[in-house]
């Protein structure tokens, strides 16, 4: 084995083509960086070297992912495999069935080192609404991975897999990539396929990668992206080979600035690497437009009521009957209230009894309804800004990983959210990437939105970024 | 009194599949043996409608007149219990499939229409399994088997006012569902099933408190509680005993009915659209090519048997109970120009040997073709009626040609009138006393002749022919 291990997937799969490496060198590798420093980070939920090992071992050099460790994020059904949702409740569920996803990467030759933490059912801002334990971001120790795809970022950033799939509703995939100076992607909506994700809020859920360079989330997506018809919302789209469509110039694209956020309060680390990325792009051939979004201020109000709708829905299934925790009571009422009460997390119980409240009779108008009108309104808005604009550039998150513990109001830990909640709701795919860090060497990520079904285009356009901003091409 | 009534229909769609998922809809298996990680609502997994289960819900409503709209909305309708695995019912709300419509139905009262408010698609729940039935100590089991299930449900207007209308009506219903071929329409395999929404009221402008009641398992059922409950309100009314707006089970044995739950503390079901699933979005040209492929219904033919062929109601009924029956008569009057003695002689000797077989029309051997050449035979004297009866059992069993049998059993109607001559010389030689009798005006023993005529000629001779050259020959 050569001295020097390749550290993104691109690297990996030439080495392992050019018999440089095999997958089982590199899973022996990678499992040692995990027994090293995961007593310290905590990325996984669950680890699986006996099952990775033979995985490994048969690994087709020439596949698409020639064997490369890959994490799965623990809200993502792998058959045999424990899928817990980081809750009490799905403690001990096995997983009857994969996830399409899962399905696709296992085919394209990916091994699965473990299933990833995540915040409860997904749903938090840095990985501590997890029922068993908090990550820690490999950046520092005593940080916050972001959230809710925690697990997943910490364990690409750590080295412990060359890339992972983390779920995105609001920004769990983006922003703890963002706090771990790894790139993360969230496809169009219907691009990727949802069967096998546990559903938080089904009409904003994407699974995406999270990598180490832009380059290799098109490798993911090569293999992510495709029609399911197990998916009802998965759209029938013409192949697109997203690694060939990487140009290395912005040469013509016009890159929107949104008026309504500059306003908001930002780390000026941040502001600054917002400007460097201005610079760069016009440097790329770029030009620089000013865009209004004029609601885009209501994404956050409206995601927190749409999002625990769907959510309350969609954990009502967990009540103890047919799996997972059961804890009985004199009758069934008592018993679904026992095992909820005693399943669900403080997070999980608030957004349920929140989506409750907001379908209740009298009130559905005045919340749900209304929300999802400013829903429609910000999309149009955001589909009206990408036709001045091809791409749009913010911060993916207003601060730097903050301290584990820090946070402890919700509302200011849903505000953790204002800059990656839009693209969910409109549905438009967007990504972060590292662009430098603070002055405590805290990563930092920018966004790049674009039009629904630009992925290819978007990566492309991110990747310029990326590397003018010192990224690795 | 003015009772005021409202059905609410559940009718399972024959597909083949579930609603959402690929498991089978087959009745009666074993428990738990039709299911999958989406019918039991398994973490991750997703519903992928079934496009035959929306053929269907189009067709029914296309036939009942209902308005299809081209686009439609799933919803999700939250409650919590064991057989409903995901904890919501997928089904429509805001934006039904099909709105309007009407079922026409005919009582005592004459014929009216019934409107229908809306029909929409949605999936049943699980079968849940308590103790009473299993002698398992206070445990309740769950069957998934019907979990998913397709179904729609029809909504009607509160147009009925007697236990009476709401039979009439259902039966009506079965027979489409049947006809079409969209449902078996078997309410004991819950392929069918009812509520009942009924007030009553002293003052015919006024709407009573409304009442629904549940656990009608079948149509007659409906009506037993519908009369109950329509004679309890009234008793409590004419008491001044408040009548609460509540849900009410019917109990079978006893006749009755008794407090489920309050309406007031009923669920709030939550509903919201279905993430899960696109708005149906159906397809202008398609749903004008499946408009003009609709089959008549059974009420429209059994009104044109009654109109066009002269049909009696009740003939005009049989005939058009199963659309299969219809088509076979319509195939033999093309053939057998007196429809009347068609159907006549469907609703008694044909009906009678099928209920003797235990079979359908379409499972026997006969044809169109065959009935009306039996028919043909006797109308042309080539065998008597009486014969016919029993040429009838072969056609239905071997699906020989009318002919072939009549010459098996040897039942050829003798009409040559030379032939007859000969046998009633015979009779006159040999009963020379009723001879001399007829002959001084004692007409009556002409049909003992005829009787020895038929005698002599083992049933063969044509009798109106016999009886002619009979009273020809003994002239004196």
């Amino acid at each position: 084995m050569s001295s020097e291990l390749p550290h993104t997937l691109e690297q990996y799969r030439r080495a392992v083509r050019a018999h440089e490496l095999s997958a089982e060198e590199y899973l022996d590798e990678t499992w040692q960086r995990i027994e090293h420093g995961d007593h310290q980070v905590r990325a996984f939920l669950h680890l699986r070297l006996d099952a990775a090992r033979p995985d490994a071992q048969a690994a087709v050099p020439l596949s698409p992912l020639a064997g490369a460790p890959i994490a799965i994020k623990d809200n993502i059904m792998m058959a045999g495999e424990r899928c817990t949702c980081g809750s009490r409740i799905l403690e001990h569920y096995v997983a009857p069935y994969s996830a399409t996803v899962v399905q696709a990467l296992l085919g394209a030759g990916a091994v699965v080192p473990g299933k990833t933490n995540l915040d409860e059912f997904a749903m938090g801002s840095s990985t501590e609404n997890s029922a068993f334990f908090p990550t820690h971001n490999p950046a520092d120790l005593t940080r916050v991975p972001g959230g809710s795809s925690g697990g997943s970022a910490a364990a690409v950033a750590a080295g412990f897999a060359l890339g992972a799939i983390g779920s995105d509703t609001g920004g769990s995939v983006r922003q703890p990539a963002a706090f771990c100076g790894v790139v993360g992607f969230k496809p169009t909506y219907g691009l990727v396929s949802r069967y096998g994700l546990v559903a938080f809020g089904s009409s904003l859920d994407c699974i995406g990668p999270i990598t180490r360079t832009i380059r290799d989330a098109a490798i993911m997506m090569n293999i992510m992206a495709a029609h399911d018809p197990k998916d009802a919302t998965s759209v029938k789209r013409p192949h697109v080979d997203f690694e060939a469509a990487l140009q290395p110039t912005l040469a013509g694209k016009r890159v929107g600035i949104i008026r309504e956020l500059k306003g908001l309060d930002v780390q000026p680390e941040i502001a600054a690497a917002m400007e460097a990325a201005r610079e760069a792009a016009v440097r790329s051939g770029a030009s620089i437009v000013d865009v209004s979004l004029p609601h885009i201020l209501s994404a956050l109000p409206v995601y927190y009521i749409i999002a625990p709708a769907e959510c309350s829905a969609n954990l009502g299934r967990f009540d103890g009957v047919r799996y997972g925790l059961h804890v009985d009571g004199r009758d069934m009422i008592e018993t679904y209230s026992k095992t909820r009460n005693a399943g669900f997390g403080t997070e999980v119980k608030r957004r349920i009894l929140i989506g409750a409240f907001v379908l209740s009779a009298g009130y559905y108008d005045a919340y749900y309804k209304k929300a999802s009108s400013v829903r429609q309104l910000i999309t149009d808005e955001v589909d009206t800004a990408l036709q001045s604009a091809d791409v749009l550039l913010t911060p993916t998150t207003p601060t730097t990983a903050f301290r584990l513990g820090a946070v402890t109001d919700p509302l200011e830990m849903y505000k953790a959210d204002v800059f990656t909640i839009p693209a969910d709701l409109a549905g438009v795919p967007a990504v972060s990437f590292p662009a430098g860090k603070d002055a405590t060497g805290l990563p930092i990520g920018l966004q790049l939105m674009g039009p629904r079904w630009s992925d290819a285009e978007l990566l492309s356009s991110a990747n310029v970024l990326f590397t003018a901003l010192g990224g690795e091409s | 009194m003015t009772t005021t009534i409202g059905l609410e229909i559940h009718v399972q769609l024959a597909t083949r599949t579930k609603m959402f998922c690929g498991c089978s809809t087959a009745f009666g298996d074993e428990p738990n043996t039709h299911v999958c990680p989406v019918c039991l609502g398994l973490p991750g997994a997703l519903p992928t409608l079934n496009a035959e289960a929306v053929h269907l819900a189009i067709t029914l409503a296309m036939a009942l007149g209902c308005e299809v709209h081209e686009v439609s909305e799933f919803s999700r309708k939250n409650y919590f219990y064991p057989d409903l695995p995901k904890s919501y019912q997928i089904t429509q709300f805001d934006c039904p499939i099909a709105t309007g419509g009407t079922v026409p139905i005919v009582t005592v009262r004459g014929a009216r229409n019934i409107r229908l408010t809306r029909a929409h698609i949605e999936e049943d729940a699980g079968k849940s399994i308590h103790a009473a039935d299993i002698t398992l100590g206070g445990e309740t089991l769950v069957d998934f088997n019907r979990c998913g299930l397709p179904l729609i449900e029809i909504v009607t207007e509160p147009d009925m006012q007697s236990g009476d209308e709401a039979y009439e009506f259902l039966r009506n219903l079965r027979r489409l569902v049947r006809w079409l071929g969209v449902s078996s329409g078997d309410m004991e395999k819950g392929a069918m099933r009812c509520d009942v929404n009924i007030s009553v009221s002293p003052d015919p402008a006024l709407r009573g408190t409304k009442v629904e009641i549940k656990n009608l398992n079948s149509f007659r059922s409906v009506k037993r509680a519908i009369d109950y409950e329509e004679q309890r309100q009234a008793q409590y009314l004419t008491d001044c005993t408040p009548i609460m707006m509540e849900t009410r089970h019917f109990d079978e044995v006893q006749g009755t009915t008794t407090a489920m739950r309050s309406k007031e503390a009923s669920n709030d079901y939550r509903y919201f659209p279905e993430p899960d699933l696109p708005l149906l979005q159906l397809d202008p040209a398609e749903l004008e090519s499946l408009r003009a492929q609709m089959p008549e219904v059974p009420w429209e033919t059994q009104s044109r048997f009654e109109r066009d062929l002269g049909l009696s109601p009740y003939d005009a009924a049989l005939l058009t109970e199963e659309r299969s029956t219809a088509e076979f008569f319509q195939q033999t009057v093309a053939l057998y120009d007196n429809p009347k003695k068609l159907a006549s002689y469907m609703g008694t000797e044909v009906t009678r040997l099928l209920n003797e077989r235990g079979k359908t029309l379409a499972e026997t051997q006969l044809t169109p073709t065959a009935l009306a050449g039996l028919l043909a035979m006797v109308e042309n004297n080539a065998i008597s009626n009486t014969a016919s009866k029993d040429v009838l059992p072969l056609l239905v069993d071997t699906g020989v040609t009318p002919v072939e049998a009549v010459k098996n059993l040897g039942l050829e109607q003798v009409s040559d009138t030379s032939a007859i001559e000969g046998f009633a010389h015979e009779v006159m030689v040999e009963n020379p006393t009723q001879v001399e009798q007829f002959r001084s005006g004692k007409e009556a023993v002409l049909g003992f002749l005829v009787g020895q005529l038929m005698k002599k000629s083992k049933g063969k001779a044509n009798p109106k022919l016999a009886g002619e050259v009979l009273r020809t020959l003994l002239k004196p």
